[in-house]
C-alpha cells in the first residue's frame, strides 16, 4: 500500500505532464492548468500522509523498486526514500510547487502556449521529486540532470527572442560544468566503495579505511557540483540570466526549489563532507564570498527580478556558508524559509510586472502601494524577513547562519554580516522604488493600474504567511527541526542554549538590517533618488552595474578563446585536411581518367594486350630459372 | 604399340607441332575480325593444348593427362555452345558478327 502511495507520490507530476503534452492544447486552458495543479496536489497531500506517518513511528520509508545496475561487485537498485529530509523538501517543494501552479493560471492565461508551460512545470516538479527521493546518488542525479533540463526548457519559454535563447543555453551548459563535477564524484565514489546507496556509502564511509584524499577529491567534485546548480561562484552568472524566464518560474525553480538542491545533495552526504575539512573550509569560503559578491551586484541592478536573482544567489551563499561549517540543520532551515519569502518576493514581483503589462525597470516603478495594496503588503513582508528583522522567518534562520559563522571564524561572519546588511539595503531599495512616491511609468501605464486577480493575490497572500511563521519550526528554544533531523545527520551537540553572546550576536544582526533599511530609506525615500540612466552610470558604480563584468571577464577567457579555436579549426584546419582528402581524390580520378582510354571496347586490343601479357609472364617466367 | 609411336616420331615432334597448332590459334585471334574464325581459333589453341597433354601422357606412362583432356574438351563445348549463342544473337542485332562492332557493347 505504503509503495503504491510513494510511486503515486512520485508519478503524479509525471501524469500531469503527459495529459498537458499530449492533451494540453485540445482542453481550454483553465482545465490544462487545473490538471497541472491537482497532481501536485495529491503529491503535496501524500507527503503531508507520509510525513504524518514518519512522525509517528520515526521509521523512514525505504523500498528498492528494481534491480537496476548490476556489473561484477557493483551492484545498484531503484529505490525511493522517504527519511526526514527527503519528506522535508518534498513538503516545500510540492507546496510551493502547487502554490506557484495555482499563481500560473492567471498569470500564464494570456499565453497561447499555456498548456506547454504547465506541462513543462509538471516535468519539473516530477524530475524535483526524484530527485530528493532517490535512495542512492544515480537516482539523485537522474532528478538533477531532469530539472536542468526543465530549466533550460522555461528558461526559454518564450523561445521567438532571442537573448532568452542564449540565456537559456547559457544555464544549461553552466550547470553541464558543475554536472561534470558531480559525476566523477559519483565515479570516485563508486571506484571507492562499489556503491552509491546513501546509506551503504555512509557504513562504508564509517568504516574510515578508504583513501582520504580520494575522498576529499570525491567530495569537492561533489561541490563542483552543488556549485553549478546553486548558482556560486563561480559558475553563478547564469542564474540571474535565467530571470528570462516567466515569473512563475523564476519563483520556483530559480528561488525555491531546484537551486537548493546542491544544498540537498551537500546535506544528504554530510557523513562525507564531514570526514573532509578541507573540502568544508573550501565550501564555507566560497558561500561566504558568493553571498557578498551577489549582494554587492545586488544593490545596484534596476531590473526588479535582477535584485531578486542575486538576492538570491546571495542567500544560496549563506547557505552553503552554514554547510561549510558542518552546520546542515541550520541550512536547511534558511532553504526553508528562503523557499518562503523568496517564492513570495518572485511572486509579488510578478504581479507587479503583470501589473505594468510586462515592465521590469525599477526606474519606471514607484507609487504602486495604493494601486496593488495586497501585493505591497505581502511584498513587505518578505522583504522584511529575507533583512532579518524579528520576528519574521528570514531573522531566525539567517541569525543562526551568523551565530554559526561567529563560533567558528570571525571573519567569516563578519562578512555574512556585511552581505546581510547589503541584503536589507538592496530589498528596501527594490521596495522603495517600486511601491513608494509617484509612478514614474507612462501615463497609459498608470491609468490601467490595478490589483492582480485572486489566483495570484491567494498564493501571495499563504506565502506571506508563511514568510510570517516559517521561523517557528526552529525556534531557539525548540529546535523542533534540530530534533527532526537528528537521525539523518550526524549528531552534532551545538550549544544552542541562549547566552549573553546569541542575544548580543542577534541584536547585532538586527541593528545590522535596521542600518541597511535606515540607509535605503534616507536615499530613496528622503532624497527620492532614482537610479540614473544606463549611460550615466560611472565609476565603480558602473563596475557593480556591469556585475563586475564577470561575464565579460569569462567571454574573454573562455568563449573568445574556443570561438577563436574553432574558428581556426573551421577556416584554416578544415580546408587543409579537405584538401588532402581532395588529393587523393583528384589524383585516383586523373589515374582513372587516363587508364580509362584502354578500354576502347575493341576486342582485338584487348587480346593483343592478353597476349602480350602472357607471353611476358612466359618469359619472365623462363629468365627467372 | 604406344611406345612404338612415339619411337616412330619422336616427342619433341609432337610440341612442335603443338607449338605450331598453338602459334596458328593465336595469330588467329588477333588478326582475323570473323568471330566465328576467332572462335576457331581458339579452338585449335585448345586442342594444341590438348595433344601437347595427350603426348605428355603416353611419354610418362601416366594416364591423368587424358583425363584432363576430358574436362577441358567437355568445358570447351560448353564454352562453344554459350559462345555461338552469343554469336547468333549478336548477328541477329547487328547484322554482322565482325568483332570490331562489339565495341558499341561499351557503355
Amino acid at each position: 500500500m505504503d509503495t503504491n502511495l510513494a510511486l503515486l507520490l512520485l508519478l503524479s507530476p509525471f501524469v500531469g505532464f503527459l495529459f498537458n503534452i499530449f492533451f494540453g492544447k485540445k482542453v481550454s486552458k483553465g482545465i490544462s492548468g487545473a490538471i497541472g495543479t491537482l497532481t501536485i496536489v495529491v503529491s503535496f497531500l501524500l507527503s503531508i500522509c507520509f510525513f504524518a506517518q514518519l512522525n509517528q513511528n520515526g521509521k523512514p520509508f525505504e523500498i528498492s523498486l528494481f534491480d537496476w545496475i548490476q556489473v561484477s561487485n557493483f551492484k545498484l537498485d531503484f529505490g525511493i526514500l522517504l527519511d526526514q529530509l527527503s519528506l522535508l523538501w518534498l513538503l516545500f517543494v510540492t507546496g510551493i510547487g502547487s502554490l506557484i501552479h495555482l499563481y500560473s493560471i492567471s498569470y500564464m492565461h494570456d499565453d497561447e502556449n499555456m498548456h506547454k508551460f504547465f506541462a513543462y512545470l509538471n516535468l519539473f516538479v516530477f524530475f524535483m521529486i526524484t530527485l530528493v527521493v532517490g535512495n542512492n546518488l544515480l537516482v539523485m542525479f537522474i532528478g538533477w540532470e531532469g530539472v536542468g533540463l526543465c530549466s533550460y526548457l522555461l528558461i526559454g519559454f518564450w523561445y521567438k527572442n532571442q537573448p532568452y535563447n542564449d540565456a537559456a543555453k547559457k544555464a544549461f551548459i553552466m550547470n553541464r560544468i558543475g554536472d561534470l563535477g558531480f559525476l566523477i564524484g559519483m565515479f570516485i565514489i563508486a571506484a571507492l566503495f562499489s556503491t552509491l546507496n546513501y546509506a551503504e556509502i555512509k557504513s562504508a564511509v564509517a568504516s574510515g579505511d578508504a583513501n582520504s584524499a580520494l575522498l576529499g577529491l570525491a567530495a569537492l567534485c561533489l561541490f563542483i557540483g552543488a556549485c553549478g546548480k546553486s548558482a556560486q561562484l563561480p559558475l553563478y552568472t547564469w542564474l540571474p540570466d535565467a530571470m528570462a524566464g516567466p515569473t512563475p518560474v523564476s519563483a520556483l525553480i530559480h528561488a525555491a526549489t531546484m537551486v537548493t538542491a546542491g544544498i540537498f545533495m551537500v546535506t544528504r552526504m554530510n557523513f562525507l563532507f564531514d570526514l573532509t575539512p578541507d573540502v568544508q573550509n573550501i565550501i564555507a569560503i566560497v558561500g561566504a564570498i558568493t553571498a557578498l559578491v551577489a549582494a554587492s551586484i545586488g544593490l545596484l541592478q534596476n531590473d526588479i527580478k535582477k535584485v531578486l536573482a542575486y538576492s538570491t544567489v546571495s542567500q544560496l551563499g549563506l547557505m552553503f556558508l552554514a554547510l561549510g561549517l558542518g552546520a546542515y540543520t541550520v541550512a536547511v532551515f534558511h532553504v526553508i524559509t528562503h523557499a518562503f519569502f523568496k517564492a513570495c518576493l518572485f511572486l509579488g514581483s510578478g504581479s507587479v510586472i503583470h501589473g505594468l503589462h510586462g515592465e521590469q525597470d525599477m526606474r519606471k516603478m514607484g507609487g504602486l502601494r495604493k494601486a496593488m495594496p495586497i501585493t505591497f503588503w505581502t511584498m513587505m513582508i518578505s522583504t522584511l524577513a529575507i533583512a532579518g528583522i524579528f520576528p519574521f522567518a528570514g531573522f531566525w534562520s539567517k541569525d543562526e547562519i551568523l551565530m554559526v559563522a561567529f563560533g567558528h571564524n570571525k571573519a567569516l561572519w563578519i562578512v555574512a554580516s556585511i552581505a546581510s546588511i547589503m541584503t536589507a539595503f538592496y530589498m528596501f531599495r527594490l521596495m522603495y522604488l517600486t511601491f513608494f512616491r509617484e509612478f514614474r511609468g507612462t501615463e497609459e501605464q498608470k491609468h490601467h493600474l490595478h490589483e492582480s486577480p485572486k489566483l495570484i493575490t491567494i498564493p501571495l497572500v499563504i506565502l506571506a504567511v508563511l514568510a510570517v511563521i516559517g521561523g517557528a519550526i526552529n525556534l531557539p528554544g525548540s529546535m523542533w527541526l534540530n530534533h527532526f533531523l537528528e537521525p539523518v545527520l550526524v549528531a552534532k551537540h551545538e550549544a544552542h542554549h541562549l547566552g549573553t553572546q546569541e542575544f548580543i550576536l542577534m541584536g547585532i544582526a538586527l541593528v545590522g538590517a535596521i542600518i541597511g533599511i535606515i540607509w535605503a530609506n534616507a536615499k530613496y525615500i528622503k532624497q527620492g533618488f532614482v537610479p540614473k540612466e544606463d549611460a550615466e552610470i560611472v565609476g565603480f558604480s558602473k563596475t557593480i552595474y556591469n556585475k563586475y563584468y564577470v561575464d565579460e571577464f569569462y567571454t574573454f577567457l573562455i568563449v573568445k578563446p574556443l570561438n577563436g579555436l574553432s574558428n581556426f579549426f573551421r577556416t584554416t584546419l578544415e580546408p587543409a585536411l579537405g584538401k588532402v582528402v581532395y588529393g587523393f581524390g583528384t589524383v585516383a580520378n586523373g589515374i582513372g581518367s587516363q587508364g580509362k582510354k584502354l578500354q576502347n571496347g575493341n576486342i582485338g586490343l584487348y587480346l593483343f594486350v592478353f597476349v602480350i601479357g602472357i607471353c611476358a609472364i612466359i618469359t619472365y617466367l623462363f629468365i627467372a630459372q | 604399340m604406344i611406345e612404338n609411336i612415339l619411337n616412330i616420331i619422336g616427342i619433341e615432334n609432337y610440341i612442335f607441332l603443338t607449338v605450331l597448332l598453338f602459334c596458328i590459334g593465336v595469330f588467329g585471334v588477333l588478326y582475323r575480325r570473323n568471330a566465328i574464325i576467332v572462335f576457331m581459333s581458339i579452338e585449335i589453341m585448345l586442342n594444341a593444348v590438348n595433344l601437347l597433354f595427350v603426348a605428355f601422357s603416353t611419354y610418362h606412362q601416366d594416364a591423368e593427362g587424358q583425363v584432363f583432356v576430358f574436362f577441358s574438351m567437355a568445358v570447351a563445348a560448353a564454352e562453344v555452345a554459350v559462345g555461338l549463342a552469343i554469336l547468333v544473337s549478336v548477328f541477329r542485332n547487328l547484322g554482322s558478327i565482325d568483332i570490331d562492332n562489339l565495341k558499341n557493347l561499351k557503355g
